[in-house]
């Protein structure tokens, strides 16, 4: 039996989530990581990906776009810009995403990261099932 | 002297405002209400956020490498003044106390020589500004058409900013606004945003960093922009509510003051009229 941990979940706007946790998995910017009882304290930033918990409930899942994730020894933080849970994610709000990045990577002049984000997004919503 | 319909209908008059005076105070306890419950729910976000920011920024500002949003561009020629008010009036002298203190700080930066570039939030800043510093305004954020300040309005304000700063527009950006005390206590504040100040927080030397501590920090640099100017809107938005609260509150009063004294020399003039009719009455009577 794992040990769990103190999972949080905040936004700009609110604290979207705050449940004890056995796994977390964080989409990591250099890759996806998964979190248990004991990790290192790390601090990563997130790529557009899903973010997934398993506690006791069952899994639960956030599609985030963004932030960055502060692991210690007392748990699990993970500051997202946005965070919607994956469940109340639709075909046209995914759509209205991309669409954002994709004019956001047409004005951008740091061409390559601009883009990343688009592709990210794309395999996020290939993630999602979408 | 005002004649007794006179006296009547400036009555009714005042007591119409005091309903409206009324009404806009409660109004805005609800509204306060609401802004106050934002604000909290967005602290634990924004203490997060400096926490990291403050050890990240703390390891990194001794080393050459530190990003241009922390360690400044060397220069402090051009001062960018972001000045936050409301979009409506009626709030006591709310918007006031940001324009003086906005005021007092481009005069002194000017009086040195540096170059101060004016940004307004909030329509009621502008107007005010727009009369002495006309030719420092460099643009101008509507958010009339905001019910409810969300992320993306700071998100957006930011982004303004950032482009700004990017384009060597700016060298030091200060950000002016109300911080919320209670609903008779609002502070202006100026905040120095760019080059980013946090306090430092403890040493983060534990933490692994992926992909690397700069790589992080640059990513979290502009988060950080945006985080301090939402925090800094949500204060201004229950400032201005309190402001207004307690603004319509005076005038709520007053009226009820000055009902009481039109009702008292309507009374005595009514009197006056009623024992000068009866004297007239009485002398007429004893002539015949």
């Amino acid at each position: 039996m794992a040990g769990s941990l103190q999972f949080d979940l905040v936004s700009p706007e609110r604290r979207l989530a705050s449940l004890s946790a056995s796994e977390v998995q964080i989409p990591g910017a250099d890759g996806d990581l998964t979190v248990m009882e004991g990790h290192a304290p790390t601090i990563t930033t997130l790529r557009p990906g899903v973010l997934r918990i398993i506690s006791a409930e069952g899994t639960k899942s956030y599609v985030v776009t963004g932030g960055f994730a502060e692991i210690t020894a007392a748990g699990v933080s993970v500051l997202a810009e946005r965070a919607v849970p994956q469940e109340e994610i639709t075909q046209s709000s995914m759509d209205a995403l991309i669409a954002d990045a994709s004019a956001a990577a047409a004005v951008n002049s740091d061409k390559d990261s601009a883009d990343k984000a688009v592709a990210d997004l794309l395999a996020m919503r290939t993630a999602a099932g979408f | 002297m005002p004649s007794l319909k006179d006296l009547k209908n400036k009555i009714a008059s005042i007591k119409n405002t005091r309903k409206i005076t009324k009404a806009m105070q409660m109004v805005s306890a609800a509204k306060l209400r609401r802004a106050q419950e934002s604000a909290e729910a967005a602290r634990p976000y924004a203490e997060r956020m400096n926490a990291v920011m403050g050890g990240l920024s703390a390891s990194a500002a001794t080393s050459a490498s530190a990003p241009r949003l922390l360690a400044g561009t060397g220069s402090d020629k051009v001062q960018l003044l972001v000045v936050m008010t409301s979009e409506r009036g009626l709030c006591g002298g709310f918007n006031s106390t940001i324009v003086r203190l906005a005021r007092a700080k481009a005069n002194e930066l000017i009086a040195q020589g540096k170059t101060v570039k004016i940004l307004t939030v909030g329509k009621k800043g502008r107007e005010q500004l727009r009369r002495d510093y006309a030719s420092n305004m460099v643009g101008h954020v509507d958010m009339s058409e905001v019910k409810r300040v969300g992320y993306a309005n700071a998100q957006s304000v930011a982004r303004d900013i950032l482009a700004r700063f990017e384009a060597g527009e700016c060298d030091v950006v200060t950000i002016f606004y109300n911080r919320f005390q209670s609903v008779i206590a609002q502070i202006p504040t100026a905040q120095q945003i760019i080059p980013a100040k946090f306090e430092a927080g403890s040493a983060n030397a534990l933490y692994d960093y992926e992909p690397s501590e700069e790589a992080i920090l640059a990513d979290l640099l502009p988060r950080g922009v945006a985080t301090q100017i939402f925090t800094a809107l949500l204060e201004n938005g229950a400032s201005e509510q309190g402001a207004r609260m307690s603004a319509m509150d005076n005038a709520t009063r007053n009226a009820g003051e000055m009902i009481t004294k039109y009702t008292t020399i309507y009374n005595r003039s009514r009197q006056a009229a009623i024992t000068k009719e009866l004297i007239e009455i009485i002398s007429g009577a004893e002539a015949l």
